[in-house]
């Protein structure tokens, strides 16, 4: 098989038994990678009472069909299971250079199954396969533990690690790689550390087996030669992700104290041009990317370590840093290094940071609570402090650990109420209030609330701000957009910033693999994931989606007090409008349950019947289900 | 002609290595390349592009006279009908720039084909003292 490493290990991390069997084609096709063969392996595998954090849950580590091939920025690579943070199926991705490691070691899914009885870490050398002891390395934080590594096995391994956060089990725990990347979302982080996996480390030095590779290069090399003077691509090299946040906030969406309001008294402090102006060491890009997103920073704060951690990028500098309260860019970064040391999603983690300022600023964590400190909006010592607690599960940490729908619930006091989450997973760093496409993206979203799952902030703008009139359908389409590059694990940007055409990528697979693959056959594979996972959530959750599917009241109710957003709110009407057109869009029925005709016309007949054995398969509906589900709209990208 | 390196604009993408080995092998194999890229992490946080510099000191050292200039960048090239993998020129290499793969029949060395050149998009390998333009007035 052409593309592919051509190998499955399954690892039994109880008995130490390793075993190998060939990549099935038909397999590989079907789900065409990562998120996919995560979705799929998941679904069939793990009971629907499995304690995410148990033995019977799968720890799962996939690249995808273009990791590691010629194909624009192949650098992906996916982490799946069961989600602490949100009972449902998990999978999260990092660029960076592990994922194409493990392809040129050979392999295509990695199964971690039961618990190992003692710290341990995975040791690949191409064909050599071994469970090492990492009693060594337990309790190290993320980064530090890849400087050691990388000195014990050579710098030629890609290593990825989890911090103490990960060991601890708290619920948004990461891995982390290439000092800066992560699979950051979903709690992937405490489910390796669960099973006692410290780290993964793999040197890889095959050949990737292509079908047609002077044809893959010729390809690639042309799009090289077209996108190096695309308008996008200076500002992009040099300010990354953040290059956003100036935007975000004159855009009204920009999360400030919480969420309490859009626009950040202070932005310019953690903008895009600071970054480049204060904190930059060096520009750093996944492999096989030549836009570099990545930026490497130095963090210098009197009293404090200078500290050097790869980011901040927009969600950072959005939820560590607006929503935190945070003006100082030095000042996020050093809130990101800590973050990143201890194993911690910036992500969830600065939207539970501030949640916790928030909780504080009303009273209801206290001083005592937090061990004689404080937790102030933008102060870094009490932000290092807390988060501390948090990845220790420490007193009052314990109650955080586990994000902030679980929080609000031990906390209760209407805390919930401004716990800006979907499904227990954070929102990332967006406001919704002006953009209700977006709102509809987190909430129906099958891990909750990730941009990524679907990012609409410009469909909107597009749509129009102030109507929910026209949104499901398009929201259906970028649902099914990211799973093309979460399944084919290139990166999403050169579609979004520089017009990579999801055609040219499918001709990418082509020549790779030699399938006759086209857009219509990967858009297929995106909604049957979308389904699949949808009805694992309801198998794990219960019935009817529609109770899952809810938004924080403060986005849908409490109107943005000012910026260049005031006054406006989603409104339960709308909100409740745009999920019944979403399900009827989807041809799901009313109450969010897929359909029977749904489920077969995507080739799964079987999940239907599961569904209807619990009594949660979708009504059918009069008239049928649409015949097309979902409306392009080219949004610009992030 | 020869490449030069700044190394302060390498972002270790691999774009190189992976045109590198696909020029020299029909591969897609970084660790075949005959540009490697050292990384500095997490201090001082440098990417450090390593190729040959055509010293010849490999050409002078090998046994079977197997390195010799060839072709029209004029570049130390390794003639793998005369090499017998000896490893004397590895071991020779004064900056440690000629590598060796278990599947590659000769060590691996940079032949200035350029084409990392014309992939890097960071100006951290660029082509100097170009050979002269023709101009006409």
């Amino acid at each position: 098989m052409y593309g592919f490493g051509g190998t499955i290990v399954r690892i039994n991390l109880e008995t130490g038994e390793i075993r190998r069997s060939p990549t099935p084609e038909s397999f590989a096709r079907e789900w065409l990678g990562a998120r996919g063969f995560v979705a799929k392996t998941i679904y069939d595998e793990v009971p629907r009472d499995a304690d995410p954090l148990g033995p019977e849950n799968l720890f799962i580590v996939a690249p995808g069909v273009l990791t590691g091939s010629f194909a624009p920025c192949g650098s992906k690579l996916g982490f799946g299971c069961v989600s602490p943070l949100t009972n449902g199926h998990a999978d999260s991705n990092m660029g960076g250079h592990l994922g194409p490691e493990i392809k040129y070691a050979g392999y295509d899914m990695i199964v971690f199954e039961r618990i190992s009885p003692k710290p341990v870490y995975l040791f690949i050398d191409d064909d050599t396969i071994e469970i090492r002891p990492a009693g060594q390395y337990w309790g190290m934080g993320s980064l530090d533990l890849e400087t050691r590594m990388k000195k014990d096995l050579g710098e030629d391994f890609q290593i990825a690690t989890i911090g103490p956060a990960g060991e601890n089990g708290v619920g948004f725990a990461c891995i982390t790689h290439d000092f800066g990347r992560q699979a950051g979302r979903c709690g992937v982080g405490a489910v390796m550390g669960s099973k006692r996996v410290k780290a993964i480390a793999v040197r890889g030095t095959k050949s990737l087996p292509v079908h047609d590779l002077p044809g893959l290069t010729k390809h690639t090399y042309d799009i090289i030669q077209r996108t190096k003077p695309h308008p996008n691509m200076e500002p992009w090299q040099k300010y990354g992700t953040a290059l956003f946040v100036s935007w975000a906030n004159e855009h009204g969406c920009f999360p400030s104290r919480n969420f309490q309001t859009t626009y950040h008294e202070g932005w310019e402090g953690i903008s895009g041009e600071k970054l480049a102006e204060e904190v930059l060491v060096t520009h750093k890009a996944c492999f096989g990317c030549w836009m570099n997103c990545g930026k490497y920073s130095r963090a210098r704060i009197p009293g404090k370590p200078d500290t050097y951690l790869e980011g901040p990028e927009y969600e950072t500098i959005a939820l560590c840093g607006g929503s935190c309260g945070m003006t100082d860019i030095h000042h996020v970064a050093y809130a990101n290094y800590l973050c990143d040391n201890l194993g911690l999603d910036t992500m969830s983690g600065g939207n539970i940071v501030g949640f916790a300022m928030e909780c504080y600023e009303k009273g209801i964590v206290t001083k005592k609570d937090l061990e004689g400190h404080e937790l102030r909006w933008g102060n870094i010592d009490d932000f290092e402090h807390f988060v501390g607690m948090i990845a220790a599960r420490r007193g009052i940490g314990e109650v955080f650990a586990h994000g902030t729908r679980e929080a609000a619930r031990k906390l209760g006091k209407g805390t919930i109420t401004f716990a800006e989450q979907a499904k227990g997973m954070e929102f990332s760093g967006y406001d919704t209030r002006w953009y209700s496409a977006q709102l509809l993206s987190y909430c129906t979203s099958d891990i909750g609330a990730h941009h990524n799952r679907s990012w609409a902030i410009t469909a909107d703008i597009e749509l129009g701000q102030d109507t929910p009139v026209g949104k499901a359908p398009v929201v259906i389409y970028l649902q099914h957009i990211r799973p093309l590059f979460d399944t084919w694990c290139c990166c999403r940007l050169f579609w979004g910033e520089l017009d990579v055409t999801p055609e040219e990528h499918t001709d990418a697979i082509r020549y790779l693999t030699g399938w006759d693959m086209t857009i219509e056959e990967s858009m297929r594979v995106s909604e049957k994931i979308w389904n699949l996972t949808r009805a694992h959530y309801l198998e794990r959750n219960g019935g009817p989606g529609r109770k899952h599917d809810v938004a924080p009241l403060r986005q849908l109710e409490e109107a943005i007090p000012n910026g260049p957003a005031e006054g406006k709110k989603v409104g339960s009407e709308n909100f409740e409008y745009m999920l019944s057109d979403y399900y009827a869009n989807r041809g799901w029925d009313a109450e969010g349950n897929p359909t029977r005709e749904v489920l077969e016309t995507l080739g799964l007949p079987h999940v239907a019947d599961n569904l209807e054995k619990r009594g949660l398969l979708g009504r059918p509906i009069p008239g049928g289900i649409p015949k097309v589900r979902g409306q392009k709209l080219k949004p610009k990208a992030m | 002609m020869r490449i030069k390196v700044d190394r302060a604009r390498c972002t270790g993408c691999k774009l190189c290595q992976q045109i590198c080995t696909i020029e020299h092998y029909g591969e897609i194999n970084p660790k075949k390349a005959a540009i490697r890229i050292g990384a500095e992490f997490p201090e001082p946080g440098v990417f450090t592009p390593r190729l040959c510099v055509q010293c010849g000191a490999c050409a002078r050292a090998c046994p079977e006279g197997a390195i010799e200039r060839a072709g029209s960048a004029n570049a130390f090239v390794i003639d793998p009908s005369k090499c017998t993998n000896c490893g004397v020129c590895v071991e020779t290499c004064p900056i440690g720039v000629m590598y060796v793969h278990a599947d590659a029949p000769t060590p691996i060395k940079c032949d200035l084909c350029l084409k990392c050149t014309e992939v890097c998009n960071t100006g951290a390998l660029t082509v100097a003292d170009p050979p002269p333009r023709a101009t006409s007035r």
